[in-house]
């Protein structure tokens, strides 16, 4: 009874340290966004601000004249565009290639899997000068669609493994008995499979968004204006050009955070389900 | 559906009916697989071939007048070249800690996860959180967080006594790739965890009884049950998170700008520079090939390993 006390006790000690320290630089960055700059900058540094000035959001959301505000507004258009585009076809053209990889039997299927999973291991930057002059002959550089077809061919392979694993983790009897009742296979991919592996599904969407909104280096070799910037781009552009205020960059890191982290939120427990035993195959 | 109604015995061409059959499911699988194809590899093939014969050439601005072909010169100029050679030590470096802390806090944290926790569901949206922040905003909150005058750290740390005055935290080349490796830690472990969680849930909890009725503790249980049934788990972590910390680039960028002193030039951000700041395309791609066939190689050892504990990526 004592041990258990003990041990109740300890991790939730662990659990509120552990919480604590990932909150913090989070919270300070917080904190920063509404700090006028002037305190930012005083020694010995004042937590809680004298001041809070939402001024900085003001100028981002809805300033005009200054054109990074614009721009910054723009990408965050840009990016939700994009991000959705890749979730839209790399997770549609990906579903019937993890029924392929999951339900059917033929031969070169685990190489074949392979040769997608190298792919998406493939570092971008092996692959950025010849895509560069592609893009640029097909007339696809500063576009949206331009980023959309690049970032579908590393997000497609991640889905693929994602979505075949959970295919993998529903029972085998289930498909088969919607085929006996008369469904076709895709009959029975659209509507026993996919009802059933709706955890996985989530999952995947979840991780596809969060790949295409995170995506860097592609974007800021293949986007030079406010035509396609999408928003990490945007970010580097923040903190290399306003070193002088961090509040304008944590503005904007926070803004820009929002979508990803709303949807991480919202989904995380697919996201524990859904990996499920992804991955794990004994 | 003719394979089945043909009886294999009649007609002597046709194969045996499973194989029949696997042949229809060949094709179906094509089908189903060609969207995805079209998708990866029309965007991917073309510049890997195209890569590897640069590679072979001087080409040296975006639109070159000439490009002689100078055979394997731009892999002897790399292999020659000791800025190479000190980039590759610090990726690895990079890539061999970040992973290490990464897999063992991400242990302790997916344990800590799976732990009979009031009010689990938040501890876990917490710990979710910086998973889902971008890179970029990362990078830029660390670059904060670290900053010699308005740095949050030296001001937490003077505050508390620890330090007696300002540290330059990114300020010494080593300092400085320590502090990006710590950046990267903090905003991974949370997935290792999460992945970690997944692989946990999936052992039966008759096992762990089974244990406690023979008297196991719980460090004996955590040694000879939970950590065996998690190395399909752990190997897969193992080789996203390695590739991944092996291709940085991101953080770099955002953090430090591979400085200072070029002491946090990473391997990609070293290509990166090499390719499009000095325009030595030929240079570049060859630095490209020379990733591509690390990373390759480093997934082929990791897949014999993984093949060694009998289990698969699918």
């Amino acid at each position: 009874m004592r041990a258990s006390r003990r041990y109740t006790i300890g991790i939730h000690v662990a659990a509120v340290v552990v919480s604590l320290i990932i909150l913090a630089p989070f919270a300070w960055m917080a904190l920063a966004s509404v700090t006028e700059p002037a305190d930012l900058i005083t020694v010995p540094y004042h937590w809680v601000p004298k001041h809070v000035t939402f001024f900085r959001y003001r100028e981002i959301l809805h300033g005009n004249g200054d054109d990074v505000a614009g721009a910054f507004r723009q990408s965050i258009v840009n990016s939700a565009i994009v991000a959705s585009g890749t979730v839209i076809i790399s997770v549609t053209v990906g579903i019937f290639g993890a029924y392929a990889f999951a339900m059917l039997r033929f031969r070169f299927r685990k190489l074949t899997m392979m040769v997608f999973l190298t792919s998406y291991m493939l570092p971008p930057i092996a692959l950025l000068v010849p895509l560069y002059l592609i893009m640029s002959s097909a007339n696809l550089l500063d576009s949206k669609l331009g980023l959309i077809v690049v970032y579908c061919s590393y997000v497609t392979p991640f889905v693929l493994w994602i979505l075949s694993n959970y295919f993998l983790t529903i029972p085998a009897e289930l498909e088969e008995a919607a085929r006996v009742d008369g469904c076709s296979r895709m009959g029975a991919l659209f509507r026993v499979m996919l009802p059933v592996a709706r955890p996985g599904l989530f999952a995947t969407i979840m991780f596809a968004f969060l790949l295409a909104w995170d995506e860097f280096l592609y974007a800021l070799i293949f986007t030079s204006t406010n035509n396609a910037k999408t928003i990490p781009v945007a970010i580097a552009d923040f903190s290399g050009r306003y070193s002088t205020d961090f509040g304008l960059v944590a503005a904007g890191g926070l803004i820009a955070s929002i979508p990803p982290v709303l949807l991480a939120i919202a989904f995380q427990k697919y996201v524990v389900g859904g990996l499920s035993s992804g991955a794990v195959k004994g | 559906m003719t394979a089945t109604l043909a009886p294999p015995v009649t007609s002597p061409d046709a194969p045996p009916r499973p194989r029949r059959r696997r042949g229809r499911q060949g094709r179906l699988a094509a089908l189903l697989l060609l969207p995805a194809a079209v998708v990866v590899f029309g965007v991917v093939l073309y510049p890997i071939v195209r890569t590897a014969i640069v590679s072979f050439f001087e080409v040296n601005s975006a639109a070159p007048v000439t490009t002689p072909f100078v055979g394997l010169r731009n892999y002897h100029d790399i292999v020659a070249n000791h800025e190479f050679w000190a980039t590759l030590e610090r990726t690895l470096y990079f890539t061999v800690v970040s992973t290490g802390c990464e897999l063992v806090l991400g242990m302790g944290l997916a344990l800590l996860l799976n732990a009979p926790l009031r009010m689990r569901w938040l501890f876990r949206a917490i710990v979710i959180l910086p998973w889902a922040l971008p890179t970029v905003v990362n990078g830029a909150m660390w670059r904060g967080v670290l900053n010699v005058q308005y740095g949050s750290l030296n001001a937490a740390l003077t505050q508390l006594h620890i330090i007696g005055s300002y540290h330059s935290w990114l300020g010494s080349p080593w300092g400085a790739l320590n502090m990006v490796i710590l950046a990267d830690v903090w905003k991974t472990t949370p997935l290792v965890a999460f992945f970690l969680l997944t692989g946990l849930q999936s052992i039966p909890s008759e096992i762990y009884e089974s244990a406690r009725v023979d008297g196991a503790a719980a460090l004996r249980m955590f040694r000879s049950i939970t950590l065996p049934l998690l190395v399909p788990s752990i190997s897969i972590v193992l080789i996203l998170r390695t590739i991944d910390a092996f291709k940085v680039f991101d953080l770099v960028y955002v953090l430090t700008r591979g400085g200072p002193a070029n002491g946090t030039q990473t391997i990609a951000y070293f290509t990166y520079v090499q390719a499009f700041s000095d325009q030595r395309f030929g240079y570049g791609s060859a630095l490209a090939d020379v990733i591509v066939a690390c990373i390759l190689v480093l997934s082929a050892v990791y897949l014999r390993a993984l093949r060694r504990t009998e289990m698969s990526l699918m």
